[in-house]
């Protein structure tokens, strides 16, 4: 296991070295600031927020009855990453992305890594992410993740650290593609200044991986995207894309099946359907074969997906390999199926099923972060050194009465970035969350999310509990100073 | 295109219409009532275009002008006040924003979040005719952003049909009221009365110019009839609505809409080969009674066709 040096609260941050010495990718950009009148920053905020909501970026936040839409913060102080950490990152994301998909391969078919004993089996095979209903079934080029999330810190020793992966419907490019749009249009000096990488063309790597996919019998493969609907929270995100690449969005009611086809409904009648990027989950895909009462869904798709007739992105059945209980073995898949070492690291996990781990954890919670294995969206956590002695307890009897539900990693020190904030600019903390598409082949595009937690001190950079977002800036060369 | 998805649009529109067509009959109805304040008839008429008497008077016991601005612009409570319209046109319009051009998307959500204002502040008579405005003001936009930069293809033609099967409906149900309206008059030789009410349902169509200009003659209702049903030339007619009817039916992609065209051409023929004399023999009252019937049998047949697909 890789040792972090222990939380020392002098963070790392993205622009300072050691609280006063520019960073040389942010030189020239901190020279522009320097110039930057306070009231026109403020000024150009200000705008941005009116864009965002003139263009209807918003999203639903669960359990809030009054604002059922709100914008996500953005912040107009970029994130900006050198060539060659992005060089590091972009590798260590196709590495461990490209062990994934064969760890998934694998688990529904020959099951290898459990015969080699680095995974025990009951850890697979009972996981509530892992679908039997896909045990020996062939997906075109083999791929089940074909848009991964790949959630990235940055600790105070500098180093990158992968906090989680997301295979089952990951969002965020959306804000990805339009934060740099509404940066472009705010300070168009800034990318005169700068040689930044683009991201516009995400929309078409996307399509290009989604056609790869297709049934092999199909010609010129016509690809939807499935969303739940628009009191989803991230409808905004399922229009955009389905927008950006010129295909149809549709809910579970557009579709149907028939002759062992999946067909839409449109205007000039049936119209068959090859590849389905749904933003939906598993459970409510089918309701022939998963929730019975799920409206969402399309009855039947199941039995046209298992005959290789449709495709469906991300694969039936990928849960079971970003549960933050598989996440610890991660480092070990890359060794076992690419005979490499991991380029990211992961962040050092104990596992409360293990009677020693659970042991420590339960000693040491004012220090940790625990979370549920199946959790996401920063719901259901325990911040260790942010809460409260109550808090503390409280949580300490939910890990007791399931201790295998839970998983505990230390506190990790995000790094920080400056962000406007009412009293002026101040560090807050970020994480990044770029994303891998895989069809033909492995890629992804220089950049990604860069989520920021707006309040001082917070570590939990979600949107559903407070978070804002940055552009992020990718540069082309290193600049050197 | 997706069904679902055309029909969003065709309601986007037919919303947007709609509210305009309510917001011009507000306008003519609080300016006639200003001029005669002891009848309510001018009061009611924009209730018995919209269908909604019986719920309003439920409410409220007498038509103010207040009661009735209020019912019809800001009322969250009648499905079709303005501010209900604006919300289900940018309801609809968020469903469909992947269709419909960033500019046409800006335009109707920015229209909502300023009707939330309007809502917020509240109406008066003094602040009525600003708000009216700005209402026929944004269905322009709507229109013209449409227009202006929308692909001519099947979005396009959904949301053009949705804005004309809503302003024929429109056009033949203030007709067939202030018609009805008039013929309860006292029938008293010259009635000045009479005079007024054409006057402000050409108004509320924006023909009045149009009938000065082409008949260059004092208000008669055939004349008037003419105008508002046969005239090609005027937009808000109904033979003109049935002919853009017509052309974007003809457009739209696949073999599903034969009952559909096969309607809308049955009534344009009967709009195109008509005179007005002919509709005065037949009645003018069960002339527009059949068109409205026409023009909701059209609506069910589009909806079978392409809207409820299976």
């Amino acid at each position: 296991m890789h040792q972090i040096t222990p939380l020392d609260h002098t963070h790392y941050d993205e622009m300072l070295a050691g609280g006063q010495n520019i960073r040389p990718s942010y030189q020239r950009f901190a020279s522009w600031l320097d110039q930057a009148l306070p009231a026109w920053l403020h000024h150009k905020q200000a705008e941005a927020d009116t864009l965002f909501r003139k263009i209807g970026i918003t999203f639903a936040v669960y359990g809030d009855e009054s604002g059922s839409e709100r914008l996500i913060p953005f912040d107009t102080i970029p994130r900006i990453i050198s060539a060659t950490e992005w060089k590091t990152l972009e590798a260590g994301c196709i590495q461990r992305v490209t062990a994934l998909n064969r760890f998934l391969h694998d688990i529904y078919h020959g099951q290898d890594i459990l015969k080699a004993g680095i995974i025990p089996p009951e850890q697979i095979l009972t996981n509530a992410g892992y679908q039997l209903a896909m045990q020996g079934i062939d997906l075109p080029r083999q791929v089940y993740a074909h848009i991964a999330g790949v959630d990235i810190i940055r600790h105070n020793d500098g180093g990158f650290y992968v906090l989680e992966d997301n295979l089952r419907t990951p969002s965020g490019v959306s804000y990805m593609l339009e934060n740099r749009k509404m940066m472009m249009r705010l300070f168009p000096e800034l990318f005169a200044s700068h040689d930044i990488t683009p991201v516009e063309h995400y929309p078409d790597l996307l399509l290009d991986t989604l056609r790869s996919v297709a049934p092999a019998e199909v010609d010129k493969p016509t690809v939807v995207v499935l969303t739940p609907g628009q009191y989803n929270s991230a409808y905004f995100e399922h229009a955009f894309l389905a927008s950006q690449m010129g295909v149809e969005l549709v809910e579970g009611q557009d579709l149907f099946v028939k002759n062992g086809h999946v067909y839409m409904r449109t205007t000039a009648g049936p119209q068959r359907v090859d590849v389905i990027y749904r933003r939906i989950d598993d459970a409510f895909l089918d309701p022939l074969a998963f929730h019975a009462g799920s409206m969402l869904g399309v009855p039947g798709l199941m039995s046209v997906y298992r005959e290789g007739r449709v495709t469906v992105c991300n694969a039936v059945g990928t849960g079971v390999a970003d549960d933050k209980s598989i996440y610890p073995y991660v480092p070990d898949m890359i060794r076992f199926y690419l005979g490499e070492e991991p380029i990211l690291h992961n962040v050092p996990t104990w596992q409360l099923r293990k009677p020693e781990d659970l042991a420590y954890v339960l000693d040491h919670l004012p220090e940790l972060v625990v979370k549920e294995v199946h959790g996401a969206g920063g719901y259901g956590m325990l911040v260790g050194p942010a809460a409260s002695q109550t808090e503390i307890e409280a949580y300490r009897l939910r890990i007791l009465a399931d201790p295998a539900n839970f998983i505990a990693q230390p506190t990790l020190s995000l790094s920080t970035c400056p962000t406007f904030v009412d009293a002026g600019i101040a560090p807050r903390h970020i994480d990044l969350r770029p994303f891998v598409l895989s069809g033909k082949k492995v890629q992804l595009v220089a950049g990604g999310l860069t989520r920021v937690a707006l309040r001082e001190g917070s570590l939990v950079v979600n949107s559903s509990q407070g978070g804002g977002t940055k552009d992020t800036w990718i540069l082309k060369e290193d600049i050197t100073c | 295109m997706l069904s679902r998805m055309a029909g969003c649009l065709y309601w986007m529109a037919r919303n947007m219409e709609r509210a305009e067509n309510t917001a011009r009959l507000l306008d003519v109805s609080l300016q006639m009532s200003l001029l005669h304040a002891t009848s309510q008839d001018d009061l009611l008429v924009p209730l018995d275009v919209t269908g909604s008497t019986t719920d309003f008077l439920r409410h409220h016991h007498t038509p103010t002008p207040q009661a009735v601005l209020h019912y019809l612009a800001l009322d969250s409570e009648n499905p079709g006040s303005i501010y209900n319209c604006m919300r289900n046109a940018r309801e609809n319009a968020h469903v469909v924003r992947v269709k419909i051009t960033a500019e046409m998307w800006e335009q109707v959500n920015g229209t909502w979040l300023e009707m939330r204002e309007w809502q917020r502040r509240g109406l008066d008579t003094g602040s009525a005719s600003s708000f009216l405005e700005w209402v026929r003001e944004r269905s322009h936009l709507f229109r013209g952003a449409g227009y202006g930069t929308m692909l001519r293809n099947d979005t396009f033609h959904f949301s053009r049909l949705g804005t004309f099967i809503e302003r024929a409906d429109n056009t033949a149900r203030i007709l067939n009221v202030k018609t009805k309206q008039i013929s309860d008059n006292e029938p008293v030789a010259e009635n000045i009365l009479d005079y007024y009410q054409w006057a402000a349902l050409l108004r509320s169509v924006s023909g009045f110019e149009a009938y000065r200009d082409i008949y260059r003659d004092s208000i008669t209702p055939e004349q008037v009839a003419e105008l508002l049903i046969l005239r090609q030339d005027m937009p808000r007619s109904l033979r003109a609505c049935f002919g853009e009817i017509n052309k974007v039916l003809a457009r739209i992609e696949g073999q599903s809409g034969r009952a559909a065209r096969r309607l809308a051409s049955e009534i344009q023929a009967r709009l195109t080969y008509s005179s007005i004399e002919d509709i005065f023999a037949d009645g003018l009252q069960q002339t527009l009674d059949s068109l409205i019937d026409d023009i909701n049998r059209l609506g069910s047949t589009i909806h079978h066709s392409y809207l409820e697909t299976a």
